[in-house]
């Protein structure tokens, strides 16, 4: 195999994950575990939440221009008696609002690329590994050209074509995700079809969609949610790359690559504008991905770190 | 060997003509003409038509195929209708740019992450290793555009040490090279680190220290040969990543090179300029693989001799 065939974007090869021996670990153990794992998902439970009730408690408003608080630092009391905690913009919008309107669309994004994607590339994946033979190279050949393009570079081109908007954003992002779930799910498939489990279900008269609805597709889950978690991440970032660009959200949609972009010409005078929804940006990123590498430790007890 | 050679090469022209096709395809299926969205809201359909026939989207799809084939095999890709001169010409210049930012990453990346993940590996779990867990997961979260806005607000804005934009002096490379570099950070010195902690455990460095060869001699001449072949498999899949990143980090910085000639010909939409920096960035990618892949026939004697 070559390098561009077996290692996808983010090498992440297909490590089969086996439940935990019931007999070496006591109930209570794996229930700290759970718990462990749990914790670690806090800050991404926070985000959720900021992100669904944030905007309702300080509503957005992209219309209103008042240009008596353009490019307040943060803290400062507004001509209406209101404190922006965060500052205000270029044309006196608050700041606070807008990071939360953007945590909105960075995380709807997220999850709804991630979900199309991965049942896209479930879909192709599984196919491909119970069928084999020729569908399987011709689908695997597409994802192979499909590598042949940096993934933000692929992005850029059906973007352009198709235009900003957010359910746009979603499918040029899922178009350019789908591979890595793809060779998951293929690489899974083919490890598990063989196994006994399969073999019997087989036998004792089960047609290829009930093998493949009630056998091989649960079992191969838990690889695609490690990936999917790792995914949101990637595509969290590639969100806020295209808007940076002005080829994601439509200005009536504040995204935090937007906002981010718009603060560039007033670096000098106002570095809030930039600065902060980045960090927002960041920290997203980073408690997806803490939580993505404790979830895989989790779900495969042989990756666990001492 | 030859068969592996031959092999590889087959397979870099396969991946190529993909590609194009792709493009092409990407270009004229995906709803939103071209011509139209070339002219903006304004145009009346016979200036519509008249550029539609001007870039032969009037033919048949199929004859569209053959000519833009043809043109691409002959490295003919018309003329830019924003510059107005060669699209090739255009490109010519800026790839030189790119090139300059690109290497000076990599070398830069390569410089800081070695010597890294060596430290880490050898102490492990020490405060070094630990470090370097943490750097490469910012390396991974943080996305470029905003790190590089960080760099000039911190750099070239507040200290003033710096130039924010632009490319005429050596100064214009620093904050560019290290936005484009730090991801690549993260991801070698994880590598370097784990490869290195794998490749330790192996019977011939026991066997070579056995022998009384001096430590360094035996990391250097005997680890790090074998280390390298992962570490070179993904330098050649990130190096893609880079030129994705280019895209992001150009339009930052002002740097004059393909990825803000293809932003730019986005916004000014100028589609033949946009297809040949998309297609030259992906070959580009592919040739960069291709010789990944060559180079294991010097690395991995088990390719050479077999």
């Amino acid at each position: 195999m070559s390098a561009i065939t077996t290692a996808a974007d983010e090498q992440i090869d297909y490590i089969p994950l086996t439940e935990s021996d019931p007999g070496t670990r006591s109930r209570g153990k794996r229930r700290k575990r759970q718990i462990r794992l749990v914790l670690w998902g806090v800050p991404i439970i926070v985000f959720i939440l900021i992100a669904i009730f944030g905007p309702m408690i300080v509503p957005y408003d992209s219309v209103t221009v008042r240009t008596g608080d353009r490019l307040k630092s943060p803290g400062t009391v507004l001509r209406d008696g209101s404190t922006a905690w965060l500052g205000t913009d270029q044309v006196g919008r608050d700041m606070l609002a807008q990071v939360l309107q953007g945590a909105r669309i960075s995380l709807l994004v997220g999850a709804a690329t991630v979900v199309l994607a991965g049942l896209i590339g479930m879909f192709v994946g599984v196919i491909a590994g119970y069928r084999g033979g020729f569908l399987d190279s011709l689908l695997m050949r597409l994802a192979d050209i499909q590598l042949a393009f940096p993934s933000i570079i692929f992005a850029i081109m059906i973007a352009a074509v198709i235009g900003p908007s957010v359910v746009n954003v979603i499918i040029t992002l899922a178009i350019t995700r789908w591979v890595v779930f793809a060779r998951i799910s293929r690489a899974a498939v083919l490890s598990v079809k063989e196994q006994e489990f399969v073999t019997a279900a087989r036998a004792i008269g089960a047609d290829a969609p009930r093998q493949l609805t009630r056998h091989i597709v649960p079992s191969i889950i838990a690889p695609l949610i490690v990936i999917a978690t790792v995914e949101i991440g990637l595509v969290i970032i590639a969100e806020a790359s295209l808007s940076f660009l002005g080829l994601g959200t439509p200005p009536s949609q504040p995204s935090w690559g937007q906002t981010i972009a718009q603060g560039r010409d007033y670096l000098n005078n106002a570095w809030w504008i930039s600065t902060i929804p980045g960090i927002a940006l960041c920290l997203v990123v980073i408690s997806v991905g803490v939580f993505g590498d404790r979830l895989r430790d989790y779900l495969d007890p042989r990756m666990q770190k001492g | 060997m030859a068969h592996y050679i031959l092999q590889r090469l087959l397979y870099a022209v396969f991946v190529l003509w993909g590609a194009l096709t792709v493009i092409f395809l990407v270009v004229r299926i995906l709803p939103g003409d071209p011509a139209s969205m070339m002219l903006g809201a304004g145009a009346t359909q016979t200036e519509i038509d008249a550029l539609r026939q001007n870039l032969g989207l009037d033919a048949s799809l199929p004859e569209q195929y053959v000519s833009f084939m043809s043109e691409a095999a002959r490295l003919d890709f018309g003329e830019s209708l924003w510059l107005r001169r060669p699209v090739l010409d255009s490109i010519g210049e800026r790839i030189a740019a790119t090139g300059r930012l690109a290497i000076a990453a990599v070398i830069l990346a390569v410089a800081i992450s070695f010597p890294l993940g060596i430290v880490a590996a050898l102490r492990q779990r020490g405060p070094i290793d630990y470090a370097v867990s943490v750097l490469s997961l910012i390396g991974q979260s943080v996305p470029g555009f905003w790190l590089g806005i960080m760099l000039i607000l911190i750099f070239a804005r507040q200290l003033r040490w710096l130039p924010s934009a632009g490319s005429q002096t050596p100064q214009h490379l620093i904050l560019p090279a290290i936005t484009l570099a730090l991801p690549l950070v993260g991801v070698l010195t994880r590598l370097v680190r784990s490869g290195l902690l794998e490749v330790m455990h192996e019977d011939y460095i026991r066997t070579a220290r056995a022998k009384g060869i001096a430590p360094h001699a035996v990391l250097t001449r005997h680890a790090m040969r074998n280390m390298l072949i992962p570490v070179i498999t993904v330098l050649g899949i990130q190096l893609g990543n880079l030129l994705g990143g280019a895209v992001i980090v150009e339009t930052v910085f002002g740097w004059p090179g393909i990825g803000r000639l293809l932003v730019d010909a986005i916004t000014k939409r100028d589609y033949p300029l946009v297809q040949a920096a998309i297609l030259f960035i992906t070959t580009t990618f592919v040739l960069i693989n291709l010789i990944v892949d060559l180079s294991y026939v010097y690395l991995d004697p088990r390719i050479r001799l077999r």
